[in-house]
């Protein structure tokens, strides 16, 4: 991938959801894919930023670093409880110990749902997010009114999720402000028993290790989510 | 600045939360050459996290609020590079180098992208935690000028520490230019109606992440 590879046009405003409209070669660039063409080409220039270093952690956020690792973070918390109890306590040591999913840094934090509490993550301030366990951040959770709103009214935020607790759940939601970096345990279904890691992984929602949904049901489980 | 549309927590008129289906992890080319411009300048030591923050809510608040995610952190990204003088305005405008600088010591490579973990900010403490698990605190009514993580809905709030989540550089100190000043971090955690009333749902806690400079004992 190179810069010369532009695509899309993008105005100034939030970005289209919108995107048939790919112009052709002959397109014209937005003002926005110039001026980042020229910050990149000058940066290069003098030395800042080595362009194929760019297409590679492009490469790895498209690829390795995603959700897929926190899938497989929560079905190993779901049959290995050993494994919970150390995630719970330090969830940066306990992933690294894993094998099968990319390496994270310090100050992650697991907390766990039980039938009294239901967890829910935001960033107010900006977008704090659990990158190396999650992948990038999905745009709504970047978006103004998901970090206005789920400080004041999670449950209202829930619902818009499909999601309704009972009045007597504690919802705690954890405002990222400083470097710690929070990802929800959430609940194992029930009708699971027995299951592999592989296949329970496989109902673990991105949504539901940020706190905006649940795990998926085994009735409930769809191609790809 | 503390005080600018970035402190969004608690804020109406933003509308429904809009879920897009099957997202792509970028929409378009120039996101990711952006966000990967500001993973790979990082690890060059000019600048810290919190002074990244600090450039984007130096925005305009009309200009934070209708730019896009990616588009706050392109204007971030040129207003470091400019201030930090690796290029000039007439470079960005002409879209090449003119004056070749020294180049810096290292730089961001292809084998760097193999790990992409997270930098550590522990740092030695200077003394002894004031505060401890189970503590009633109150959080202080500060409006500084300059960068803070404390955001507005919970200042001059009480509250209890739930977690010692050890001692971390201090954005309000590195951001404004002041070095790290490591301080203790907590978790503190507040009932809903002490944030909004006796309205707010129910059932509701919300904890926040605080510096040892932003809470006081009751």
């Amino acid at each position: 991938m190179s810069i010369n590879e532009e695509r899309g046009q993008n105005d100034l405003t939030e970005h289209s959801h919108n995107h048939s409209h790919e112009h052709g070669e002959m397109s014209e660039l937005s003002d926005t894919e110039l001026r980042v063409r020229s910050l990149e080409t000058v940066l290069a220039e003098k030395g800042y930023v080595d362009s194929a270093a760019l297409d590679a952690i492009v490469e790895a956020y498209e690829t390795r670093i995603g959700p897929q690792n926190g899938q497989r973070v929560i079905a190993r918390a779901w049959v290995d409880l050993d494994f919970r109890s150390k995630l719970l306590e330090d969830a940066s040591t306990a992933v690294n110990t894993m094998g099968n999913v990319s390496p994270v840094g310090s100050h992650l934090i697991a907390v766990e749902n039980t039938p009294k509490r239901h967890n829910m993550v935001v960033c107010t301030l900006c977008s704090c997010y659990p990158w190396e366990v999650l992948g990038l951040p999905p745009t709504w959770y970047k978006s103004a009114p998901y970090r206005s709103r789920a400080v004041l009214e999670p449950r209202a935020v829930l619902a818009e999720f499909g999601v309704t607790l009972p009045d007597q759940t504690e919802v705690r939601v954890w405002d990222s402000t400083a470097e710690t970096r929070y990802i929800v345990l959430p609940m194992r279904p029930a009708g699971t028993e027995g299951w592999s890691e592989e296949q329970l992984a496989a109902l673990v929602t991105r949504n539901s290790m940020i706190g905006t949904g649940l795990a998926q049901r085994p009735d409930e489980k769809t191609e790809g989510s | 600045m503390s005080n600018t549309i970035h402190d969004m927590g608690g804020m109406h008129g933003f509308g429904r939360v809009e879920e897009e289906p099957n997202e792509p992890v970028f929409h378009s080319n120039w996101e990711s050459r952006v966000y990967a411009m500001n993973r790979a300048m990082g690890p060059l030591g000019l600048w810290t996290i919190d002074e990244g923050r600090a450039a984007q809510e130096a925005l305009h608040p009309a200009v934070y609020a209708s730019a896009s995610y990616y588009q706050r952190w392109l204007l971030g990204l040129e207003a470091r590079a400019l201030q930090h003088g690796l290029v000039t305005s007439e470079e960005l405008a002409a879209g090449k180098a003119i004056e070749l600088n020294d180049r810096p010591n290292k730089i961001f490579k292809v084998e760097d992208a193999v790990g992409l973990t997270r930098s550590n900010f522990d740092r030695a403490p200077a003394g002894k935690a004031v505060f401890k698990t189970g503590d009633r605190v109150r959080t202080l009514n500060i409006n500084p000028q300059g960068h803070t993580r404390l955001p507005r809905y919970a200042r001059d709030k009480i509250g209890e520490v739930e977690a010692v989540r050890g001692c971390h550089v201090f954005p309000d100190s590195v951001a404004n230019g002041k070095g790290d000043d490591p301080q203790w971090l907590y978790t503190v955690v507040f009932d809903g109606k002490v944030l909004w009333g006796s309205d707010a749902e129910p059932g509701l806690k919300v904890s926040i992440e605080a510096f040892e400079p932003y809470i006081e004992a009751l």
